[in-house]
């Protein structure tokens, strides 16, 4: 359980990081919290030549906001985000994501840039940036791109990064006097989801729902966003009634994960539940929610 | 691959250690510096016994690679601990039964100690949230539970206040 020898730099700035990226191309892996990556390293299920840790760079840390929109830094560590007064008041989904982040040791050292690059289909914080429909920003020598978060998470751990570029920056829209709701099961705290969903619900003047997200993690290497069901709702008076029929249009076809742990018959079982659970409190933090 | 020079503070001691990029810190404290109090369970980030507490936050040992420690400020279980007897958490471990083999307890300790730190009068919820990542196999967890709020209770009555100001997560 030792990894296989590196070399490793720590560069300070951000032209350092892509002169090495660009220098040893694919040998390369860059470390962000390194709460996914040391792992790998230990089971040797990566064996990168080199490692460029990202933790000495201090532009790429902090969170600030202008207008309601909130930029991330990539390296902002997930225990930072979950103790930050502006993302638990302005964008209160990715507090109730990262609450679900492993452990306090681990959210400590995690990055949100970091998660969501890995790009685990169990992982929160992909989910919860398809959910705002975040924006990525990519660096490289050659210059930054944005991304919408929708066209970032491509695959199970692959993203639209090249070799050379790396998450700089997210950037959420935080959107006003919507509820949100994040509701998932694992075995244990900390645990990987078995199954995750997350909500946000905005209600027009007259109490009926205005607009609506839901996004189901843990099913498939993508997380699925689920817009027959926001469709559904959109339009109407929210009762739990018409949120246990809504979430019926899920399209559990789209399902594919089936292993030892987790059926696939039980993913598509226990989605619906989960589902309602995070619709319903997304209502509730709107005030909204009629019986 | 070439050994690096590392400088930190482990202890409240300067140290300084040649290491491999590839040596985990938790590896490089017990290894290079002889503080074998941090143990390794798992080795990749499940178990919590390597906890350690790096800049004021508890962290996993085995998750850090030494190199990654240059200038950083480490207290291991032996920092934890007094030179004579036991630290309260300690003494609570052992009144309520919150050990049997003591494998875990390393990192235990140093997740209380990190928590009773920063919140002296810890709710439950907060007890169990702080103790989440760590694994035991012999206690079932409530010896541990039941010594970390017996140490809750004691602050309550004596109206202890946080000993250190953690690093400030707030934006
Ligand atoms: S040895 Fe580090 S978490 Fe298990
Ligand atoms: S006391 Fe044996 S593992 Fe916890």
């Amino acid at each position: 359980m030792k990894p296989a020898p590196f070399d490793y730099f720590a560069p300070t700035t951000l032209e350092e990081v892509f002169e090495l990226l660009n220098r040893y191309g694919g040998d390369a892996r860059v470390i962000a919290g390194g709460q996914s990556l040391v792992p790998m390293l230990a089971l040797r299920l990566a064996r990168p030549e080199v490692v460029v840790d990202l933790n000495r760079v201090p532009s790429l840390s902090g969170i600030t906001e202008e207008d309601g929109v909130l930029r991330i830094g990539a390296m902002t560590r997930q225990a930072r985000a979950l103790a930050s007064d502006i993302i638990g008041t302005k964008l209160p989904l990715l507090h109730q994501g990262l609450l679900n982040v492993g452990h306090p040791p681990t959210r400590a050292r995690g990055t949100l840039g970091g998660s969501i690059s890995h790009a685990d289909p169990a992982a929160e914080t992909p989910m919860v940036m398809l959910a705002y429909g975040a924006k990525m920003v990519i660096a490289g020598s050659a210059g930054e791109r944005t991304v919408e978060a929708a066209e970032f998470t491509l695959d199970t751990f692959e993203t639209c990064l090249e070799d050379g570029e790396i998450l700089k920056e997210i950037i959420v829209e935080a959107s006003a006097d919507e509820g949100t709701g994040f509701s998932e099961l694992a075995r244990r705290r900390g645990d990987f989801a078995m199954v995750s969903a997350a909500a946000r619900i905005r209600l027009d003047a007259d109490g009926r729902c205005a607009e609506a997200h839901l996004m189901i993690g843990a099913v498939a290497p993508v997380p699925l966003r689920c817009d027959a069901v926001a469709d559904a709702l959109v339009g109407t008076q929210l009762t739990e009634r018409r949120i246990r029929d809504a979430v019926r249009l899920i399209d559990l076809n789209s399902f594919s994960f089936d292993n030892a742990e987790v059926s696939l018959a039980y993913r598509r079982h226990i989605a619906p539940t989960l589902a309602s659970r995070a619709l319903a409190q997304a209502v509730g933090r709107t005030g909204g929610l009629r019986t | 691959m070439n050994k690096r020079r590392v400088d930190l503070t482990v202890n409240n001691r300067a140290v300084s250690m040649m290491v491999e990029p590839r040596l985990s810190l938790a590896d490089a404290l017990r290894g290079e510096l002889g503080l074998t109090g941090t143990h390794l369970g798992c080795e990749h980030g499940v178990c919590g016994a390597c906890t350690i507490i790096v800049d004021s936050d508890p962290v996993r040992g085995c998750l850090m690679l030494a190199v990654q420690a240059e200038g950083a400020e480490i207290v291991t279980i032996e920092g934890a601990t007094p030179v004579v007897g036991l630290s309260e958490i300690q003494a609570a471990l052992r009144e309520f039964h919150g050990l049997q083999c003591g494998f875990c307890t390393p990192g235990m300790v140093m997740v209380l100690h990190h928590l009773f730190s920063n919140n002296p009068v810890p709710s439950d919820s907060e007890i169990r949230e702080a103790l989440s990542g760590q694994l035991c196999r012999c206690t079932g967890y409530q010896g541990i539970v039941n010594a970390a709020k017996a140490v809750a209770a004691r602050h309550m009555h004596q109206n202890v206040q946080p000993r250190e100001t953690s690093q400030d997560h707030r934006e």
